[in-house]
């Protein structure tokens, strides 16, 4: 109880020293770690995406724990479910523009290739492969 | 004794002089404030994830993003966080003139990360890159761009609170303003980490 009496219970007020010096280090180091992934460049480009993706979300969820100290008591219970409803809207809206958008792209460059293919001055596969990336460029042409 | 924080119930108003309750509501108003900013950036996302690819013949992330200059960006902002989060341990000792001083270093580290993003935007358009010149770099100057003017009005929302806790000092009010910044401040480096990643540092691969 005691801590209700003081002004800001819901709000970000519970930081100390050590929770704001502790968040920084694990910020920091996950900082570091992708942008020396993707400027050394040596592992495979997939385990690369991997990397920074994970990183992103650890430092995401760093700064929701040591800067804005959310976490999963009673008091920050409608905090916490507003989050996990703004967290369904955002997977929904991000995850469907990209679903969506990518088959259209798909549809969209096989036509592109068929179209291609079926000019006389670009038989060969090279020549597609160079329109069906106009396409995706969204040339006019 | 819940989540009754939030739903300021009359007996308790009285114990604390009503402003407890109110500040917690306050808060937790800003705060779906926040998850709607949340959804606005989400489209944004969404919008540069679909585009990300169509330069139009134009230049592509490998050509524009210098990774050595956005890391010195994410340093001023990360900086910027924990200098804000000394601001508000000094409130809760209410040493008012410490609070000032941590406010102001936030301040020029975040006004640093806006000079650079400046300088960066500046160079671009110079160079015949701005937002018109392909899908790619109209989603990109509007997703950073987005981040970059919200960054710019907490500047200006720190720059009134400098004022106010010089000339008011820590009032009940002034407190709960400060700790409403300091949602909205850590907010904004959370959505930096976002751009950093998905826009430049997979940009540059």
């Amino acid at each position: 109880m005691e801590h209700h009496t003081h002004v800001d219970t819901s709000g970000a007020s519970h930081g100390t020293l050590k929770s704001y010096g502790t968040g920084f280090i694990l910020s920091l180091i996950l900082t570091v770690i992708p942008f020396g992934l993707v400027m050394s460049g040596t592992l495979p480009r997939s385990a690369i995406i991997v990397g920074i993706f994970l990183a992103a979300v650890v430092q995401i969820l760093v700064h929701m724990h040591y800067f804005l100290h959310l976490d999963t008591s009673s008091e920050q219970r409608w905090n916490v479910m507003a989050m996990a409803y703004t967290v369904l809207i955002i997977a929904t809206l991000v995850g469907g523009s990209i679903w969506i958008m990518y088959n259209t792209h798909v549809r969209m460059m096989d036509a592109s290739l068929m179209a291609g293919t079926a000019a006389p001055a670009t038989g060969t596969a090279a020549a597609a492969n160079a329109s069906m990336q106009n396409m995706a460029g969204m040339e006019p042409r | 004794m819940t989540a009754d924080v939030l739903t300021y119930p009359p007996a308790h108003a009285a114990d604390h002089g009503g402003h407890h309750d109110a500040t917690a509501t306050q808060t937790f108003g800003f705060w779906l404030y926040i998850m709607t900013d949340c959804v606005l950036f989400a489209s944004i996302f969404a919008t540069f994830a679909v585009l990300s690819h169509n330069y139009a013949g134009g230049p592509t992330g490998k050509e524009l993003f210098n990774l050595r200059y956005v890391f010195g960006e994410t340093m001023f902002l990360l900086f910027s966080s924990v200098t804000y989060g000394f601001a508000v341990l000094a409130m809760n000792r209410h040493a008012r003139n410490q609070v000032v001083v941590w406010l102001i270093v936030t301040f020029f580290l975040g006004l640093g990360f806006i000079g650079m993003e400046l300088n960066e935007f500046t160079h671009m358009i110079l160079e015949g890159h701005g937002p018109d010149r392909s899908g790619f770099l109209s989603a990109f100057f509007t997703l950073v761009g987005t981040h970059g003017t919200h960054v710019s009005f907490g500047l200006i929302w720190m720059a009134v609170m400098i004022f106010q806790v010089m000339n008011k000092g820590l009032t009940t009010s002034v407190r709960s303003r400060l700790m409403r910044l300091s949602m909205f401040w850590h907010f904004l480096d959370i959505v930096w980490i976002g751009v950093f990643t998905i826009v430049y540092l997979l940009g540059v691969m």
